[in-house]
């Protein structure tokens, strides 16, 4: 038992980490997913490992496993699946709205004037038409 | 018990609800309840600031559950000194955001920036390292919100950049709290402290893995050096009001090495020998050189102001690393200088990028000068010189109590030499800046060759309608410098303050006793009051259960044994 959960975690690991060194986000976002379930039975074995054990005290038990990190795991599973979802809405905006879903900052992020003035027109025209969809929205 | 701690929590999360809930068509009403909260927080903030100014340490019990076992809110001096910085500097940041129009120019800003702010007075109150997390969790979902704000490919994709690295950051954490839970079956920072000064040799090493990993969080938060690559791109796409909201979160993870290195692992521990001078202070050196050569090497104003920020966070923790009282005070009274000065030098880089027009904020192309250009100029002027520390300003006299506190480490001459070398190199980028953006601008539009049509355009363009030009952005920014002054001109009174900071959190004891011996309601199981809870330490679970039988108390069932599912 113990072997089999240390060993899931240590590849559950091992693969999130490869996969979040990758170039694009779907993997990266695959990979920290991967590392949060590695996460997450690591915090159950924080625990040690009980089985078929009640968490609660009864009078018949002959003893007990821990609730405390149930309780934390509860917590950190529903905050990671949050957190992925919003990173997921947000790397498919990034992608529409650039078209690439490379993670790393794009060639020419130390801008050289050329990217400069993209990026300060971009910005500008951006604003200049989320302003009066807004208004227009109110 | 004094519920006025909870209420900085309560109150945002419950504005912002109410903001999401009824007014989300209502700007104004937004602006109204969103200004008028923080105007109440920041009454809040002072009060529980002055009932910490005593030294007297107060405590929430969450649903009244005793300290080890519930969750408890800690006021003390450095919690209410942080709380009250946050509220002391939102104010202006969100006037900035209304004045200058940021904040309809996507959806919720309202709702998302009192979130935040619940996140980040949450993390500086709470006891328990479990809910730190958690609250960290709550300020960083609405910190991705703020800063896909407004949109635009640029702003999605450095956000995408930082959600991912934060979840990187808070899966780390989770590793840190499940290896310290391992090792002492506690997660309350008080009982932490306990178990971590009775610890066993056996169990150093898991312990000393927990602190490095612990360190590695708050030093990703703080963006020390081989950490710091998700802080350049964020802040710079972030809309203006965000990146200045964000100055504090660095101080949460430096607050947080400050917490939990005084408290839970103090100086003299043996098991965590050699993680600041040999580890920490190299870093936040390394920190230091790299924000300021990122200052001098930036091509953008809002790149640079960010590598201001992460210069001024090494800056901040070479003092922490130090790890003496004085190096405590004099980062304290650094935090507070740079948050400000950092929340300035935001606002402002958007005030420039908003009145250049198409040259946004770019320092290699000189445009036509802007409109109230003077003004600008001059708050421009201040700031920088805030930030980089030159005389007149607290930046100065931070990095003066910098310097003094490193007089007593052993590597003092490092920290002398890249104190002072990078400040040179920070007044340096700060003037290119500075020179480029206000003096450069009167050259003639025609000098920039293939960009000639455009600027001539631009020129004319901008200077057809003045536009409104809005007071209320630079009175928010103007404000923010003058609380930089009063920092400055009180500064012995507040380093006096802040010298009791230091000396309540290097005297750990008071805090302990007054976190685990406030009663509460305890965990009973059939009379058996005050028992080990169920799991706190594995090891206890059948010691616990052969207590439970020694007396019976009907009408406490087995369910109100477990924590969180009270009857009561």
């Amino acid at each position: 038992m113990e072997i089999l959960l240390s060993s899931a975690i240590g590849v559950l690991t091992a693969a999130g980490l490869y996969l979040v060194m990758r170039l694009r986000t779907f993997p990266v976002i695959l990979g920290t997913s991967l590392l949060s379930y590695a996460v997450n039975v690591f915090l159950f074995a924080t625990g040690r490992i009980a089985i078929n054990q009640p968490p609660i005290l009864t009078d018949t038990a002959q003893g007990y496993a821990d609730p405390l990190p149930q309780a934390l795991v509860l917590t950190a599973i529903v905050i990671s699946f949050g957190m992925t979802a919003v990173v997921v809405i947000i790397a498919l905006g990034a992608y529409l709205s650039g078209n690439d879903d490379h993670i790393d900052d794009q060639p020419g992020l130390f801008h050289g004037p050329v990217d400069g003035e993209e990026d300060g027109a971009e910005m500008g025209s951006d604003l200049a038409h989320q302003v009066p969809q807004q208004e227009a929205g109110r | 018990m004094n519920h006025w701690i909870v209420l900085p929590v309560v109150l945002p999360a419950m504005l912002a609800a109410g903001i999401v809930l009824g007014l989300r068509h209502h700007i104004v009403l937004q602006r109204v309840f969103s200004l008028a909260g923080l105007v109440a927080l920041l009454a809040l903030a002072s009060g529980l600031f002055w009932t910490a100014s005593d030294g007297t340490i107060t405590l929430y019990q969450l649903g009244d559950w005793q300290a080890p076992f519930g969750i408890v809110l800690v006021a003390d001096r450095l919690s209410t000194l942080m709380v009250l910085l946050t509220a002391v500097m939102a104010i202006p940041v969100l006037l900035y955001a209304i004045g200058s129009g940021w904040d309809y120019r996507g959806r919720h800003f309202h709702a998302l920036f009192q979130f935040q702010i619940m996140g980040i007075m949450g993390a500086f109150l709470t006891g328990d390292a479990f809910n730190l997390f958690v609250f960290f969790e709550i300020l960083l979902i609405a910190s991705y919100g703020l800063m896909i704000h407004a949109g635009g490919t640029e702003r999605l994709r450095s956000g995408v950049q930082y959600m991912l690295y934060n979840l990187l950051g808070s899966t780390l954490f989770l590793f840190a709290l499940g290896t310290i839970y391992a090792e002492t079956g506690t997660l309350n920072m008080a009982d932490l402290a306990l178990r971590v000064s009775e610890a066993v040799p056996d169990q150093s090493a898991g312990l000393r893995v927990a602190a490095v990993l612990l360190l590695m969080v708050f030093a990703i938060k703080a963006a020390v050096l081989p950490l710091h690559f998700w802080l350049p791109s964020s802040y710079a796409n972030a809309p203006a009001p965000v990146a200045a909201l964000f100055a504090i979160m660095t101080k949460v993870g430096a607050y947080g090495i400050i917490r939990f290195y005084t408290l839970v692992f103090p100086p003299g521990l043996e098991i965590t020998q050699g993680l600041f001078d040999t580890w920490l202070m190299p870093a936040a050196l390394l920190t230091l050189a790299l924000g300021m050569i990122g200052v001098l090497g930036a091509f953008n104003l809002n790149r640079l102001v960010a590598f201001a920020v992460i210069g001024s966070m090494g800056m901040l923790l070479a003092s922490v690393a130090v790890f003496t009282p004085a190096g405590i005070t004099a980062a304290l009274y650094y935090a507070i200088h740079s948050t400000l000065a950092t929340a300035a030098l935001f606002l402002l880089v958007d005030v420039v990028q908003s009145r250049r027009g198409s040259h946004g904020s770019s320092l290699l192309q000189t445009a036509p000068p802007m409109a109230g250009g003077a003004l600008v100029a001059g708050l421009f002027f201040a700031a920088a010189i805030a930030m980089t520390g030159l005389p007149p300003l607290s930046g100065f006299l931070g990095k003066l109590l910098v310097l003094d506190a490193a007089t007593g480490s052993p590597l003092v001459w490092w920290v002398w030499a890249v104190v002072l070398g990078s400040s040179l190199v920070a007044v340096v980028g700060f003037s290119r800046a500075g020179s480029v953006i206000f003096w450069k601008s009167h050259a003639s539009p025609l000098a920039g060759g293939a960009e000639a049509p455009e600027d001539t355009q631009g020129a004319a363009e901008p200077h057809a309608p003045p536009a409104p030009q809005p007071a209320l952005p630079m009175v928010a920014i103007g404000s923010l410098l003058a609380l930089l002054v009063a920092v400055t001109v009180l500064a012995g009174p507040i380093n006096r303050v802040l010298a009791a900071t230091t000396a309540q959190l290097f005297d750990p004891a008071p805090y302990v006793s007054v976190v685990l011996e406030t009663p509460g309601k305890k965990i009973t199981y059939k009379g058996e009051a005050g028992a080990e809870k169920a799991g706190a330490a594995p090891a206890d679970d059948t010691g616990a259960k052969s207590g439970a039988k020694s007396e019976a108390k009907s009408d406490t069932t087995s369910e109100a044994a477990t924590k969180p599912g009270g009857t009561h």
